[in-house]
């Protein structure tokens, strides 16, 4: 009990000691707002651009979101084509591999001059989420209990029945690890296609909101859309570890704690 | 109980044999040799050996989940794919339950595999159960379970199917001697009632001498049967058994065909 008050606590103190320090160096040295906005300017920011921003952020948001089932749905997908076809495992992987390795950044400019701004903006979520859910499945798929896989085969399991009721409840700790990591990098990849838009796109979301104040030197607007990024990250990443919780605590050790 | 002449009225007849079995695997190691093994309706046989010797290479290819690079696999009548599956159980060394599905689950497996319809499934599923006397348990998961009950459950799944052959690789070597002990007397009160057949692979001379009505006794590798030993004593064989002197002499008998077997005379 007193751990968990701390695991609470600790975090809370670090942050109130750190916007109290930053704070009373913007007020000490009449920092201007252009070049160091002071917590509170970014907080009653926050709430006067608000109606702005939440537009914004709703818009990142269901790309992140969108791209992430995407994601998820190919990784998965193509983890269980490779699985079940050594040809077009050899066939694929080494593309899924490039389209990993290159800097999803410096993908984003061309795929803007093929796409919508919308649709270019998701296909760089999807591509850098993708590839952790795929190589995760990839090696959940292959970590069966050779037992139980000799137990499926005696039995005269088909391939289906291997597939479904053996390989993917293994792999299901390994899935749901990729899809957590998928969950950050999706909203990486929606911010980075959105900055390269950049001021020419017309999209508005949240990282086309901080590029667009910065040319404006709306420095605490920056601020601003910068700490609701990292909310929306903080809670992807708490809301897949509760999926993940959920799914595994009856009987993967990841998800026990405590009982012994 | 069953009666203590049940060895007696136990046929002779070879419901599986290998003949001449040689196994070499692909990195070159040879685990098996010549080896002839009969097994017969009814039989509780040991295959007793030093480790690495081939055991549970033996028994993989009776399962048919490996195949001999030389000899034959002969079985009394011939079955096809899909009836020997459902005369064949099998027993791992480790549990190898499903982490993912609750007990119930886990003995249904082979059933579910096998297409049988649920009502009829469920009674069985729930009779294996009440043999291993895990009935109250069927919602457990086998994480919550200690590991002689996850063994139990492992023997309620191999027997779901009742197998005519019950084919068990060591499964009681990783578990304390006061649960072997349990498991012993259980597997042979299982047996008595089920008239299955057992093939039972170990490296304990003691364990295969208070189980077995026959013991084959099996070279370092490559493994061969050098020298095949009567269990005489009668069933049921219980704790008065482990401490009677005929025991101890069986054992010992037991013992000395090892040491020959390692020595590598006959």
């Amino acid at each position: 009990m007193r751990e968990r008050v701390l695991r609470v606590a600790l975090p809370v103190v670090v942050l109130a000691l750190g916007l109290a320090i930053w704070e009373a160096v913007v007020r000490t040295w009449h920092i201007p707002p252009y070049v160091l906005p002071s917590p509170v300017l970014v907080w009653r920011t926050l709430v006067a651009d608000w109606g702005l921003l939440w537009q914004s952020l709703l818009v990142t948001l269901t790309t992140t979101v969108e791209g992430f089932l995407l994601a998820a749905a190919g990784g998965i997908g193509l983890a269980v084509l490779f699985n079940q076809s050594r040809l077009v495992e050899y066939s694929l992987y080494p593309y899924a591999v490039i389209l990993q390795v290159t800097p999803v950044i410096a993908i984003a400019p061309l795929l803007l001059v093929y796409l919508q701004q919308p649709t270019a903006v998701l296909v760089c979520a999807w591509i850098v989420a993708f590839f952790p859910v795929l190589a995760n499945t990839t090696l959940g798929l292959n970590s069966v209990d050779r037992n139980l896989a000799d137990l499926f085969a005696l039995y005269g399991a088909s391939r289906l029945d291997v597939l479904w009721n053996l390989k993917l409840p293994s792999a299901l700790p390994y899935i749901l690890a990729g899809l957590r990591i998928a969950g950050g990098l999706s909203l990486v990849g929606a911010v980075a296609a959105e900055i390269a838009a950049g001021s020419a796109g017309a999209g508005s979301g949240l990282a086309f909101r901080i590029t667009e104040s910065g040319y404006r030197l709306n420095i605490p607007r920056m601020f601003a859309a910068l700490v609701l990024l990292s909310v929306t990250g903080v809670v992807i990443f708490y809301a897949l570890a509760l999926v993940n919780y959920l799914a595994l605590r009856r009987w993967h050790e990841s998800a026990l704690h405590g009982e012994r | 109980m069953a009666s203590s002449s049940a060895p007696a009225l136990r046929s002779s007849v070879a419901l599986v044999a290998l003949r001449g079995v040689a196994k070499t695997f692909a990195n070159g190691t040879q685990a098996l040799a010549g080896l002839d093994f009969e097994v017969r309706q009814g039989e509780f046989v040991s295959l007793v050996g030093p480790s690495g010797c081939g055991k549970s290479t033996a028994l993989r290819i009776v399962a048919g989940l490996s195949e001999p690079t030389a000899g034959a696999v002969e079985w009394a009548e011939r079955p096809d794919q899909a009836e020997r599956r459902s005369r064949i159980g099998f027993v791992f060394q480790e549990p190898t339950l499903m982490p993912w599905a609750n007990v119930r689950d886990n003995v249904r497996l082979p059933l579910k595999l096998a297409g049988a319809p649920g009502d009829a499934a469920a009674s069985r599923v729930e009779a294996a159960l009440e043999r291993v006397g895990l009935e109250t348990f069927a919602h457990a998961y086998p994480r919550e379970l200690s590991g002689g009950m996850r063994m139990r459950v492992s023997i309620a799944r191999a027997l779901v199917t009742e197998p005519a052959l019950l084919l068990m690789d060591e499964p009681f070597a990783a578990l304390d001697e006061i649960t072997r002990f349990a498991l012993n007397d259980d597997l042979l009160r299982m047996w008595q009632a089920l008239r299955t057949t057992i093939v039972f692979v170990t490296h304990s001379v003691f364990e295969s001498v208070y189980l077995s009505s026959r013991i084959a006794v099996m070279s370092p590798r490559p493994g061969r049967v050098v020298t095949e030993l009567a269990g005489e004593a009668p069933y049921p064989r219980g704790r008065d058994f482990r401490t009677s002197a005929e025991y101890a002499g069986l054992c010992r008998r037991a013992s000395d065909a090892l040491a020959r077997a390692m020595a590598g005379g006959e």
